[in-house]
């Protein structure tokens, strides 16, 4: 998708760098620096700017690169091209070991987690004696080809820039694929991602782990650039360092990760050494500077750089419309027993004392739709809950298509045909309509993140947008599907949300006020989408306010009042039924 | 084991845990009501410390002009967002807290300072200079940046850090300061002895915990800053003014971490980067308590302070990993019970 006409510049200019005629060689002891930087602030970018994970223990991760490689070479005589698939291996381990832990932990939790095992690796970095303590490991032997050696910064600033391009490309594959999606999602609650079949512990976990290996392959480089490790760069202020790094350039942006690094290394450098011509004698002023300038950066440009350097860019917009062609196999339907697809039996949800959902039951029969009104704060939506697993029922028992799903999660509900849009849109506000509808074919397809990576995903996900393009198409949003999501109405928004439920091809709909913020022929469109979906074969089960539309719609219809069941039947019999007029309207009107 | 090495431990322990308490009410407290995950809360311990210190060797310390200058800052920064309607009680208001305020401080160090003061004078000093660093910090660094996500404010803090540790080297040098005790006299009660300065420890612990407990319980502004930390749309439109609420929170932090290196300076000799360990074990005890919990990260504190007295007797080298380590298997609890909230993040 994305053009890579600029990134075979960008290499093709960092390759030519060492060959301009006076060149300093320290300049590209910079760029190396930079380099090395960039590969552990681009997995931050996954995992804090994408993910919403922050990590503070990066550098421990890009310790265990540069110890492992540096304990195999000189303990056990290895070659380091055999170390590095080891290193990489050991900070992935590792990550996986320590991700377990924390990325379970929500909000604050994880940040302050990390930084303090991040302390705590340090320290044992610099107690071990067969990590040579404080003093490190030396003597590591350099990277050489054949005969040819990499011993000077300039030979081997080759292999980091090539490890640097290979992995924003191989990033921003993942990205842009139905793993990259989930992660994407992740920042933004995990609820909706769930519905749809995303398991967002281990999205969390394989960002984490990507993040940890590009960290360890940057430690492999650094311990055959220096030739030689100690615990210093490996330490919480380093942690910390390359956390800035990933929000000075735009911590949502994977060229961000590499910007944010050129600035904070050359910066330091300047700081470093033309600040004492200013103003001599004095010690540490270049931190003194740094610091003030770090937040005087943030105040001016909170997003970071690469998206404030971007925004005087044209805008690209349109991205080419998928080949609708493609067909996605159907989801395999599960032989029906019953005409029943949904049974709620005396189901009940108590939060504390307050009883939410109070015994009710109803069915949901194949090609019928069924509404479920009531006044506020009668239950429906907590209803939807429980039906969806985001919630488990207090007691009761519901079943799909004869089979209980009481203590099913909302993945594997989703799994049995069951679908959902939520009262408070859930969308990615920042991923475009076709991107936030695909997400919802996230079960059908099968791409892992590997696969992904290396761009073998590509008939998988043509399909995947395809049918994404086609439902978009269904609800009559063509026009907007390269826009981002964040930028539709409130009404549209709700549109694109049944969208991406329809891509799980469902065959029970659950609509949570699909019409709030409707404009009346918008809501006349809906509904005749519903009564078409339904003569396809599909149920449809929703929450709505607008009595007009549900009394049009609607072949029967459930109404609840105070979480009780207060009466059920078709349009015409509720109209009348006393009971529903006492709980809309107060004591007979 | 000898239960006098142990009751001598435990007793260290606690003495160092209480500071840990301290430190990590203000970072809880600091968090739930501005965001900030406060990482320079160890220059204010060491700020404190060294001004008490310094004060009491009869040097002029640094931290004073520091005031003064930040709150030519604040005075400026109040200025500009104000361009559009000065008006004269404003411009008056705020030049007297953040200009007129810190220059006569000044002027009081500068007198002090050149006749050894008596240890009272020292500590209001050094207390009064901190809390104003603490509070024009909060005007200049992190109230424009107010409404961004917390991983700016985050490494905001980590700029301010940074700038104020080398601030910190600047005024007090690269060695170590050592201050006389708050309260010099000690008892003895059976194999333990009682240090003047260790009862003030405790002392000064458990006033502030109660004294930030009533304040927040009872008091207008306590509750203020209550609700800010619960919902900072909903106290706004409730007429709390959350920078005032983020200004008493960095008020009471500076103040917390000041005072707590004012009680720690007389034991152990400090430097001006030692503060960001100790506020880091501060953030261990506030993370146990889960951030949200005062007297949880008060007993955790103390834990923090016990296991690091009796690690670094028994296993000195791996003390530090001892007390990080701590909280993995916390963290993992936390993760095993952590209820499955939707959070909305902006």
């Amino acid at each position: 998708m994305q053009s890579r006409l600029p990134i075979i510049v960008f290499a093709l200019v960092m390759a030519a760098i060492p060959h301009l005629p006076g060149m300093p060689p320290f300049w590209i002891v910079l760029l190396d620096n930079i380099g090395l930087a960039a590969l552990v602030a681009m997995g931050l970018v996954l995992l804090t700017g994408v993910g919403g994970l922050t990590s503070f223990g990066q550098a421990a991760f890009v310790g265990f690169g540069a110890y492992t490689t540096a304990v195999l070479t000189t303990s056990y005589g290895l070659s380091p091209w055999l170390t590095l698939p080891l290193s990489l291996v050991v900070s992935g381990s590792l990550a996986v070991l320590l991700g377990l832990i924390t990325v379970r932990l929500s909000g604050h939790y994880l940040p302050l987690g990390t930084l303090a095992w991040g302390l705590g690796l340090f320290y044992l970095f610099s107690k071990l004696e067969f990590l040579g303590r404080n003093d490190g490991i030396s003597a590591i032997p350099p990277l050489s080809v054949g005969s040819f050696k990499m011993l000077s910064p300039g030979s081997i600033y080759y292999a980091i820039w090539v490890a640097v391009i290979i992995s924003a490309l191989l990033t921003m594959n993942l990205l842009d694929s139905r793993t990259g999606r989930a992660i994407r999602a992740l920042r933004r609650g995990h609820v909706a991602a769930e519905a749809f079949g995303v398991h967002t512990p281990r999205a969390k976990l394989l960002v984490f782990i990507h993040a940890a290996v590009l960290a360890g392959l940057s430690g492999w480089l650094y311990a055959h650039l220096q030739r030689a490790v100690n615990p210093t760069p490996f330490g919480a202020q380093a942690g910390i360092e390359y956390l800035f790094i990933a929000v000075v350039g735009g911590a949502g942006y994977v060229w961000g990760g590499v910007l944010g690094a050129a600035i904070v290394v050359v910066l330091k450098e300047v700081l470093q050494s033309y600040l004492p011509l200013i103003l001599p004698g004095s010690g540490q002023v270049e931190t003194i500077v740094f610091g003030i300038m770090l937040v005087a950066l943030l105040q001016l440009a909170p997003g970071g750089l690469w998206p404030w350097l971007m925004s005087f860019l044209p805008e690209r917009t349109g991205g080419r419309k998928p080949d609708t062609s493609l067909k996605l196999e159907q989801r395999p339907r599960s032989p029906g027993q019953s005409s029943i697809l949904l049974q709620v039996e005396k189901a009940r949800k108590q939060f504390g004392g307050v009883v939410a959902v109070n015994n009710v039951s109803f069915d949901v029969q194949a090609r019928e739709i069924v509404a479920l009104i009531g006044p506020n704060g009668a239950g429906k939506s907590t209803t939807f809950n429980l039906i969806t697993g985001v919630l488990s029922a207090t007691s009761g028992s519901i079943s799909v298509l004869g089979r209980k799903v009481d203590k099913a999660p909302p993945q594997e509900i989703v799994k049995l045909g069951i679908s959902r849009t939520f009262q408070h849109v859930k969308l990615v506000p920042d991923m475009t309509v076709l991107e936030n509808v695909a997400i919802g074919a996230h079960l059908r397809g099968h791409a892992g993140p590997i696969a992904s990576m290396l761009r073998l995903d590509r008939a998988d996900e043509a399909k995947l947008l395809a049918e994404a393009a086609r439902q978009i198409e269904r609800v009559g949003l063509t026009e907007q599907m390269h826009q981002l999501a964040g930028s539709l109405s409130l009404g549209q928004q709700r549109i694109v949300e049944i969208a991406r439920a329809l891509c799980v091809d469902p065959m029970l709909l659950l609509l949570d006020e699909p019409a709030a913020g409707l404009r009346h022929m918008e809501k006349q469109q809906l509904a005749k989408l519903l009564r078409d979906l339904r003569d396809g074969g599909m149920s449809v089960l929703l929450v709505e306010h607008d009595m007009g539309f549900v009394m049009n719609l609607a072949d029967r219809i459930v109404v609840l009042d105070f979480g009780t069941k207060i009466a059920e039947g078709t349009p015409a019999t509720i109209k009348t039924n006393p009971e529903v007029i006492k709980a809309y309207l107060g004591v007979a009107a | 084991m000898n239960t006098t090495i142990m009751l001598f431990l435990l007793q260290d322990g606690i003495t160092n845990g209480a500071i840990y308490a301290l430190l990590g009410l203000a970072l809880v407290l600091v968090f739930a009501v501005t965001r900030v995950i406060l990482i320079p809360q160890g220059e204010f311990v060491t700020y404190g410390a060294l001004t008490y210190a310094s004060l009491a060797a009869g040097q002029m310390p640094g931290t004073a002009k520091l005031a003064l200058a930040l709150g030519i800052g604040a005075f400026a920064f109040d200025l500009f967002v104000a361009r559009k309607a000065l008006h004269g009680r404003l411009v008056v208001r705020s030049l007297i807290t953040n200009v007129v305020l810190p220059a006569i401080v000044l002027a009081l160090t500068i007198y002090f300072a050149a006749q050894k003061p008596p240890v009272a004078v020292c500590i209001a000093l050094s207390l009064v200079i901190v809390a104003m660093i603490g509070l024009y910090l909060y005007r200049i660094a992190f109230q424009p940046l107010a409404h961004t996500s917390v991983l700016v404010l985050l490494i905001a803090s980590v700029g301010v850090h940074l700038a104020l540790q080398g601030l910190g080297l600047l005024f007090f040098g690269a060695e170590g300061q050592r201050g006389p005790a708050v309260l010099s006299g000690a008892f003895t009660a059976g194999a333990l002895r009682f240090t003047g300065q260790s009862i003030t420890v405790y002392a000064i612990t458990i006033a502030f915990i109660v004294g930030l407990w009533l304040f927040f319980g009872l008091t207008l502004y306590g509750k203020a800053l209550r609700a800010t930390a619960v919902n900072r749309l909903g106290a706004r439109l409730a007429g709390i003014r959350t920078t005032l609420s983020g200004q008493i929170a960095f008020l009471l932090a500076s103040v917390i971490g000041a005072l707590s290196g004012i009680m720690i300076v007389p034991i152990t000799t400090l430097y001006y980067d030692s503060g960001f360990l100790i506020g880091l074990k501060g953030f261990v005890a506030a993370i146990i308590g889960g951030l949200v919990s005062y007297p949880l990260t008060a007993v955790a504190a103390l834990v923090v302070g016990i296991v690091e007295a009796f690690s670094s007797f028994y296993a000195s080298n791996y003390k530090e990993v001892i007390v990080f380590m701590l909280l993995i298997p916390v963290l993992l609890l936390r993760s095993l019970a952590a209820p499955a909230v939707e959070e909305e993040k902006d």
